[in-house]
């Protein structure tokens, strides 16, 4: 199937003709509260940031660690709301129309406003992607038929229990990238060695064309670096989620933020 | 059966795991090939004889089955209205109906070559179960509690360390029986090569709520025999509190296509079934979403946040239901009321008082919807509600409620 190209899909194309990894950052919306989270989401592509991706809170997020629990809890307390993401992607729009956006979540705050409608408001806020965490292959008639269909990417998550019989299944309707957990286990784990993520890489990869992304437990320069370069990019999301959690500047979350997208970069 | 199955209310769930929109698969890429194990398993062990034989003789020799079906004589007197049967699920080894449930999922695991094997509680009364059946079996046992219900639930959870189990009190999100099912749900995303999660009640992705039902289900086939041996027929009436709706289920399934029989579930009403949502009456009080695994009724907000319940009985304390429920209860097969904290607490002492049963706080809600119809109904009516638990463990918060102060 031909679908429009994405920002993702041009940002891939970008990194395959330039012969660079793919540097991919997570923020939880909100956290510690919607202006400096916007802040920080507006500064993350001048730090290198590929793709953002931006985390919708949910008040029982079942696969993410401590790290992202509480920054979910920060972010509802400061009252953020689906619709104040979309708010604040709509607000990052305004000043960068390239840099892709994926938001990164749980089913039920999108099942509760309705599908149909999310998506229309996702797309009109200028969001590229979608990772929902509870919506396996098993259950793509729910989001992933209808949001490829609207045009948005549904990016699905490949894990260490896919086995070679069920990853055509996990293939088929993944669109933008495949996201590789490589560990099992919840976000803010250890990491895995960039020695046993490779030959993962490898086994995906012989089923896709899609770029493979690697992520979980990726906290330092040297991580982003050598798991990058055994993928097409690595993912960053409990490390700086904590660094925002411990109440650091803009600046130096945006730092923190630079050195390990320079670690990729340089894979 | 077979030319009725359309008509039937027994046919589901269907092959993707739905009640009707209900129930389902919601779960991440890591647990969704281990579940696919599990229903492959639970296939194969359903159809055969050396599984269920396995069962029989542990629930007639370890647990006690078939439980009473007793005739509460001086409570139907006392109502004034129709003849009360209680289903005495309290009397089974360990004192809950849980254990039901339990066996039947560590024998799968351990035809499964599982040898860790990790459970939610709330109330305690899951965990008592399977620290109990794990210490039988010699596997390893970790039981995640909501910080709160370890504390409200102190008995139990000395019950469980004497077993052998690890209990881990959780403190992420505010520390309640969801919160101790996504710990759970945690766990297994990270364990997922040698550890079965066990779960306590009929919901979670598919196969559970099936499963979950399936093994309670003796609770309903036993009245149905016992009634028939009694009464000469079957019950006009059947009650039953609900949490997640396990014991609810286990008593009705069997039922369900006997359109005469009256089926009422008792959700818990809290402080009262209104807008200030301290309750857990799901069926009463939410709206359909997705949470641990299924799509069910849920207490939440307007974004689809989940919202804690509230409840003086901390094993209906859950903010959802069981899948099947909410389809029995959206195509008007089932009927479901709620109960308040404040008649919970009158049924429990009614209970102790007439018939020398002390219920746990749970069937204590079923209780009280009894107390409310029974009297308006004729003598020859039949009334079956489910004593799934003892109060052993809620004589702690009943002093409380009831001013009295007991010394430790
Ligand atoms: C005695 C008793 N009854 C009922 C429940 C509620 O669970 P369910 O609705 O699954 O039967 C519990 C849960 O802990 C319980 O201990």
């Amino acid at each position: 199937m031909t679908r429009p190209m994405t920002r993702i899909d041009q940002t891939f194309a970008r990194l395959r003709a330039e012969g660079r990894k793919a540097f991919v950052s997570y923020i939880m919306a909100g956290d510690p509260d919607l202006d400096t989270s916007l802040q920080v989401m507006k500064g993350l592509p001048g730090a290198g940031v590929d793709i953002i991706e931006l985390g919708v809170p949910f008040t029982d997020p079942m696969a993410d660690g401590q790290t992202i629990q509480l920054a979910g809890q920060r972010a509802l307390e400061g009252g953020q709301t689906l619709q104040r993401t979309l708010d604040m992607v709509a607000a990052f729009r305004k000043g960068d129309d390239a840099t892709p956006i994926v938001l990164m979540g749980y089913y039920n705050p999108i099942y509760s406003r309705g599908v149909d409608r999310f998506l229309a408001d996702a797309k009109a806020a200028g969001i590229d992607g979608l990772i929902v965490v509870d919506l396996p292959p098993e259950e793509d008639a729910e989001l992933c038929l209808p949001a490829q269909a609207a045009g948005l990417n549904f990016i699905r998550l490949a894990t260490p229990t896919t086995d070679d019989r069920r990853l055509p299944k996990v293939l088929t309707n993944t669109s933008g990238f495949v996201y590789y957990v490589s560990i099992t286990g919840i976000t803010g784990a250890a990491a895995a060695q960039a020695a046993d993520v490779g030959p993962e890489v490898a086994r995906i990869k012989a089923q896709t064309e899609l770029p493979v992304i690697v992520g979980f437990g990726i906290n330092t320069p040297e991580a982003a670096q050598a798991i990058a370069g055994v993928a097409d990019g690595c993912v960053v999301g409990s490390a700086i989620v904590k660094e925002i959690g411990a109440g650091k500047s803009v600046d130096d979350v945006l730092a923190f933020v630079r050195g390990l997208a320079d670690g990729a970069h340089r894979a | 059966m077979p030319e009725d199955r359309i008509n039937s209310f027994m046919s589901g769930p269907d092959e993707n795991g739905r009640f009707g929109i209900f129930g389902g698969r919601f779960v991440s890429e890591t647990l969704m090939p281990l579940i696919l194990d599990l229903e492959a398993e639970y296939e194969r062990a359903k159809t055969d004889p050396t599984f269920w034989a396995e069962m029989d003789d542990l629930w007639a020799h370890y647990v006690g089955r078939p439980s009473p079906l007793y005739h509460a004589e001086r409570l139907s007197q006392h109502l004034g209205g129709a003849r009360i049967y209680m289903k005495r699920d309290e009397l089974n080894h360990t004192g809950a109906h849980k254990i039901n449930n339990v066996l039947g999922q560590i024998i799968l695991a351990r035809r499964m070559g599982k040898t860790r094997i990790i459970a939610e509680t709330g109330a305690g009364q899951h965990g008592v179960a399977t620290a109990t059946v794990c210490a039988k079996f010699g596997l390893k046992c970790i039981v995640y509690m909501g910080a709160h219900d370890v504390e409200r639930q102190a008995p139990n959870v000395f019950r469980m360390r004497l077993l052998g189990a690890d209990v881990v009190p959780v403190t992420s999100g505010r520390g309640t029986l969801k919160d101790a099912m996504n710990d759970a749900l945690r766990d297994w995303v990270t364990n997922v090569r040698d550890t079965f999660y066990c779960i306590g009640t009929v919901a979670g992705p598919h196969p559970y709520p099936a499963m979950v039902r399936d093994f309670q289900s003796i609770i309903g086939k036993e009245v149905r025999t016992q009634i028939m041996a009694r009464e000469g027929r079957l019950p006009d009436t059947l009650v039953a509190a609900i949490g997640g709706g396990s014991n609810a289920m286990g008593l009705f399934f069997p039922f369900l296509d006997d359109k005469d029989v009256r089926i009422i579930g008792v959700e818990a009403g809290g402080k009262g079934v209104d807008d200030r949502m301290e309750h857990c009456a799901s069926l009463t009080g939410g709206r359909p979403g997705v949470l641990h695994g299924n799509r069910t009724y849920l207490l939440q907000d307007d974004d689809g946040q989940i919202l804690e319940g509230f409840s003086i009985s901390a094993g209906l304390d859950y903010p959802g239901i069981g899948p099947e429920h909410s389809w029995l209860h959206d195509v008007g097969r089932a009927e479901y009321v709620s109960i308040t904290d404040k008649e919970a607490l009158e049924a429990f002492q009614l209970s102790c008082a007439l018939e020398g049963i002390i219920p746990a706080l749970e069937p204590s809600h079923a209780l009280a919807h009894v107390m409310k119809i029974a009297p308006d109904l004729p003598k020859d009516h039949l009334i079956v509600m489910n004593m799934c638990g003892r109060g052993d463990k809620d004589i702690f918060t009943v002093a409380k409620h009831l001013g009295v102060q007991i010394k430790t």
